[in-house]
Formats: structure tokens, sequence, C-alpha cells
């Protein structure tokens, strides 16, 4: 893939692997959970990667592993060059800064009893050495231009509504200058006027620092929205990989259809033709054979129960894991029937 | 006569008005969605059908009638009779809703004792047949599973068994399908459609989510700050919305603008037990708000089936009427 010069490449990440033993008893070996399994992607200076997926698909752990909160089983994770996995305990604390995360739910990653002042100047604390009137300094600049007003400093988590916890956390990301932030589902916990007000937030943050963002987030309306580059996961595998067109004005992969086909939508010409998903997401435990979707999937046929498809290029940008695609045995679907 | 008949409700906590004056009809075999931020009231109000409101919450309408009986003037225990068979709810979170010391059977044949009674084995039979027309496959070796042993999405097929067990006329669902992920959410709200037209329950969908509403309501009511700003026939409020706040809720939605560009955001948050504005609620974030709005409360405007609750209904282009 060629880019220019001026796109710098933020974060690069191939064959991302996580890995969980789970233990059956005494007797029995432990059990394998691939949480997630071979995530490859490139993440350019402001621009937003969404990852898109339902429960339990290892969204989350992706972002863990991101932020260095989890080491990958296997793999290779680089920011700016620089190999985030063979670094030396020190060298991995100071290139953390970089990569901050913030939380789906504001109510519970808000420590209850320290004042807003001290949970933004906690990393400060940590990573730096400035003066206590110099961190309030910054804590104040940030809380500005984040919405918040010089009065909240002094107030602790609860005097505020769920809108106003987010941009705590979102300014809580920013206090080191990062360059990448992990947004794992920062407005699902919120009401739909207030979500506007963070997402119009999170946009223009993104403009004035130059940020980076992975959202992760399960609601396709806001990825259509803020994403540039979307990844669709469907059991710790990925299933679907693209730009933001791409996706959503050429979907492939039937998973993907499924998805945005049982999205509601509110204008009766956008809608699609439903899907009907049979059942559930199977156990990460006890994966299916072949292709993870092959149970829910109405394309399904032996090759998809035995083989495990991997991600193929449809066209520049654009990869897809599917027999079904691969052999065109899609039919297309109609948009716009009620 | 109407199935569900409520004029002028409202639900007090000491001082605090969750439900402020809100009337509404529904009909046999209507679906109407309820939708507002949270707390507009719309989960307190349909628990006060329910009578579900306890102390120190307080109850009280002109009129509250399910199928031409009064439920106010109504004893308990005929109340109780009516609410659990006649009238049914889905809670929001299932996981919590169920109780996890039991069998799903047990909770089953619990509601089915109760109204309906019967042989051991008739009641285990119907369980059964119920759990079919959820769509739980295998039902008779679900009837010995606890909750735990279930997901998110077959819980919530069990609160529906639950729900439909008494074949109710009138069933109330609450955020029936927020805990659940959109796929699921789909089966959940196919299976409910599919079973309201089949047994033509009237079906009250609250839900904050406006797309939803508008793919499978008849008619919706829009709830602000525990008044009822308005209501008409759901196609035609999301088309043309006359109140501000469901223009503003419309106009926020990441798909009402393309791109990357900003969103629409209604600014600040819905009032709140202390700092309730006079006149209009919505006058503090409203951007047509005129001097007469922060003083004088508006009354409904419009015919009965297309009421809206402001100074200055918006026109057919979104404009304020002069």
């Amino acid at each position: 893939m060629s880019r220019s010069q001026d796109n710098a490449l933020i974060l690069n990440a191939e064959n991302l692997k996580q890995h969980y033993h789970v233990k059956q008893g005494i007797f029995k070996p432990d059990a394998v959970v691939k949480a997630v399994d071979g995530v490859s992607f490139t993440l350019e200076k402001g621009k937003t990667l969404a990852v898109v997926g339902e429960s339990g698909c290892g969204k989350s752990t992706l972002g863990r592993m991101l932020t260095m909160i989890e080491t990958p089983t296997q793999g290779q994770l680089a920011h700016l060059g620089q190999d985030l996995l063979t670094l030396s305990k020190d060298e991995q604390a100071s290139l953390r800064q970089k990569i901050q995360i913030i939380f789906q739910n504001p109510y519970g990653s808000l420590n209850p009893r320290k004042k807003i002042g001290s949970i933004l100047e906690e990393p400060l604390v940590i990573n730096t050495k400035l003066s206590k009137g110099q961190r309030k300094e910054k804590a104040l600049a940030m809380m500005a231009k984040v919405g918040l007003k010089e009065e909240h400093y002094e107030r602790y988590p609860h005097m505020f509504s769920g809108g106003q916890r987010q941009r705590i956390a979102i300014a809580r990301g920013l206090m080191l200058d990062p360059n990448v932030i992990v947004a794992d589902e920062p407005v699902s916990a919120l009401d739909v006027s207030v979500q506007a007000q963070v997402l119009n937030l999170m946009m223009d943050l993104q403009q004035e620092f130059g940020l980076s963002y992975v959202f992760i987030s399960h609601d396709l309306s806001v990825v259509e929205h803020i994403a540039d580059d979307v990844i669709v996961m469907y059991l710790g595998k990925v299933v679907e990989q693209g730009s933001r067109q791409q996706l959503f004005d050429n979907p492939k992969h039937p998973y993907t259809l499924a998805l945005l086909s049982s999205t509601p939508q509110l204008s009766p010409d956008k809608r699609r033709q439903r899907i009907k998903l049979e059942g559930e997401l199977p156990s990460p435990l006890n994966p299916p054979s072949g292709c993870a979707f092959h149970g829910r999937c109405s394309y399904a046929n032996d090759r998809c129960r035995s083989e495990t498809p991997v991600l193929n290029k449809a066209e520049e940008g654009h990869f897809i894991a599917c027999h079904a695609v691969e052999e065109n045995r899609l039919e297309p679907l109609a948009v716009g029937v009620a | 006569m109407s199935l569900l008949q409520l004029e002028n409700l409202s639900v007090t906590f000491g001082n605090f008005r969750a439900v402020d004056n809100i009337s509404y009809k529904l009909e046999e075999g209507e679906v109407l969605g309820i939708v507002g931020e949270s707390g507009s009231g719309k989960s307190v109000s349909s628990l006060s059908v329910m009578g579900l409101i306890d102390f120190p919450g307080k109850v009280g309408a002109n009129q509250l009638t399910f199928a031409g009986q009064d439920l106010q003037a109504m004893p308990e225990k005929q109340r109780r009779k009516l609410t659990g068979s006649d009238i049914a709810m889905i809670f929001q979170d299932p996981m919590t809703s169920l109780n996890p010391c039991f069998s799903v059977g047990y909770q089953i044949i619990e509601a089915l004792k109760t109204h309906q009674g019967g042989s051991k084995k008739a009641l285990k039979q119907r369980a059964i047949e119920l759990l079919t027309q959820v769509g739980i496959p295998a039902p008779e070796s679900r009837l010995n599973n606890y909750p735990h042993q279930l997901s998110g999405g077959m819980s919530q097929r069990v609160m529906i068994a639950m729900a439909i067990a008494c074949n109710p006329r009138l069933l109330i669902a609450d955020e029936p399908t927020t805990a659940l992920d959109v796929t699921i959410q789909a089966q959940i709200i196919d299976l409910l459609i599919e079973l309201q037209r089949k047994k033509k329950m009237g079906l009250v969908l609250i839900t904050h989510d406006l797309a939803l509403v508008a793919e499978v309501a008849h008619r919706v009511i829009v709830m602000y700050a525990g008044q009822i700003v308005e209501s008409g026939p759901a196609a035609e409020v999301f088309r043309t919305p006359k109140h501000p706040y469901t223009q503003a809720l419309l106009a926020s939605l990441p798909e009402s603008s393309s791109g990357k560009a900003r969103l629409e955001a209604l600014p600040g948050v819905v009032p709140g037990q202390y700092d309730r504005p006079q006149g209009c609620l919505l006058s503090p974030r409203c951007p047509y708000a005129q001097e007469q709005c922060h003083k004088v409360e508006p009354d409904n405007q419009g015919p009965l089936d297309r009421q809206v609750k402001c100074h200055t209904p918006l026109d057919s282009e979104g404009r304020p009427a002069a």
C-alpha cells in the first residue's frame, strides 16, 4: 500500500493474537480461548479506526492489547515504527503515555473518592516531574478544552451527569498528550442527545490535537459517522476490513450484511432487506470448525464447515474472509424495502 | 372502548413529579412506542399502569382504565389478578429480572399456577409450549436450566414466555432489547411483533432507540422530563416533527448528518428534581424559545391523534410558527 509522506503511520499491528488458557479440571487438559486470533491493521495520524462486533468477539481484548494492559500471545505491534513488545519495562512505561484508553462506563471508571482535579492530575504525578501549580494549570486548561467549568475542579464524580463524566474520562486520557486514544464503547451508556455532544467533542479534539482513534463500538450508525476505516470481528477473527465507504456502501461478508440489516433505520429508504440470523454467538471455548460463522450463515456449504477462510483482498484496502464471497455465491440484497 | 386509557396521570415521589399529567390511549392490537431519554418518566409511567409504584411514590389520575375497568377504584386483590395475566410486562435487563435461585421452568409455571391453576403435568406441558412459541430450541431440557445457564437473548425469550403465559391483552415492554446485541435485538423484536400480531395484543414499546420505534410502532409518544411533548402516527412524527425536542432528538442521531460533519447536539441535559425550569420545560435548551416559553407552560395543541405541547409548533419545513 502506498501512502503520502504526511500521513505518518502511528500504529501498526500485525497478526495480533491473544489466547487464554482455561482450566477445566485437574485431569482435563487446559482449553484455549482464542479471544483475538490474528488481527492486522495500520492506523494513520488523525484517522479513526473502528472495531465493530457483538459482545464476546474480542474487540475489547484488542483494545487492551493496544494499550499494553495485556501482552499479546503472538504478533507484532509497533508505535511510530518502534516495536512495543520487545521493549524493557521502563521504555514500555514511557510509551504507554502515548496510547491512552477511555472506558465504556463513565460511572465505573472514575474513582468516587477523588476530586476531579486529582483524577486529572494523577497521570501527571506518576509520569512527569511537574510542580503542583503547573499540574493544576494543565488540568484546568484541559477541563476548559473538554467543556468543563473551572469550579468543577473541586467536585466529586457523583456530582456529574453521565455525559460530563465521559468528558472527564476523555480529559484524563488526554493529560499526557497521547497520539492514540483507544475508546472502548465511549458513548454506548449515554442518551442520544448527550451522545451527539460527546461525539462532537471527540471529533473536535481529534482535529485540534491530530489524535488517532481506535473506536470500539457495536453501534453501526455511530461508526458510520466517525470512522475512516472499519474492522468487523466475529469470534476473535476479522471477517471484513476496509474503508468506511467500502464497508457501508459495498458490504460483502454475510455477517456484515446481517449486522447492517439488523440495525434499525429511521428512514424507510435506507432500510435493508432483513437477514434473519438464526442462533447466537457460539462459545469461544468450543468454536465451530471451518468458518466460525457457518452455523448462522445462509450461504454455508461443506467447504465453509471444514475449511477456515482467510482474509482475501477484494479490492484495494478491502479484505474479506469468506468462501462464499470468493466463489461468488452471494445474491445481491435490496436496500429500501420496508 | 380503548384497551388502555390514561388521563392526567401523575406519579410523584415526595415533591418530585416523575410523571407530570400525561394522557394517552391504546387500542387493541396497536403498537405504541414511548421514546425519551433517561429520566423522562417513560418507565415510571408504565410501572404505574402495572401498579408497581411503591411507597413513597404516589399515583394519581383522573382516569386510569383497562378495557373499561377502573384500575384505581378496583380492590387490591382484583387488581393483582389482572396484573400478570391480562396486563403483562417485560423488563429491560433479563439477567437480573429472573430469579437466579429457581429454574426457568419453575418461574414460568409459577405465573401460570397463580393465575390459571391446573395439574402439575398440564402446567409443565403449557410451559414447554410457551418456550417453543418464543423459539427456544429443545424446550424440555431448558425447563430445568437456571438463569445463569442462559445467554442474554435466551433469558429475554424466557421473560417473554412468562409475560405471554396467561395470554395478556396488554403487553408492556420496557427497553426489551437495550441489553442485547444488534442481531439478537432484531430476533427479539421480530418475535415480539409476531406474537403481538398473532394474539392481537396491545403492545407498549418503551425505548430510547428512535429508529427501532420508527420501524415497528403504529403510534409514538415522545416524552421529556415527565411530560408528553408530542404524540402521533409514528411515520408522521418522524417525518415532520412538530415539537423542537423531537426535531432535536432526530437531528442528533448520527445517521441524520452525513460524513464526518458535526452532529447537531442539543445543548444541556434533561432537567432533574432540583432544576426544573419555569414555563416550558425545554425552554432553556430550545433554540426557538421566546419570552412566553420561559414563563407560561404550553398546552397541548392540535387534533387528538397528533398533539404537540409547544407554544410555537414547527411547520412542515421544521420552522416554528410565527
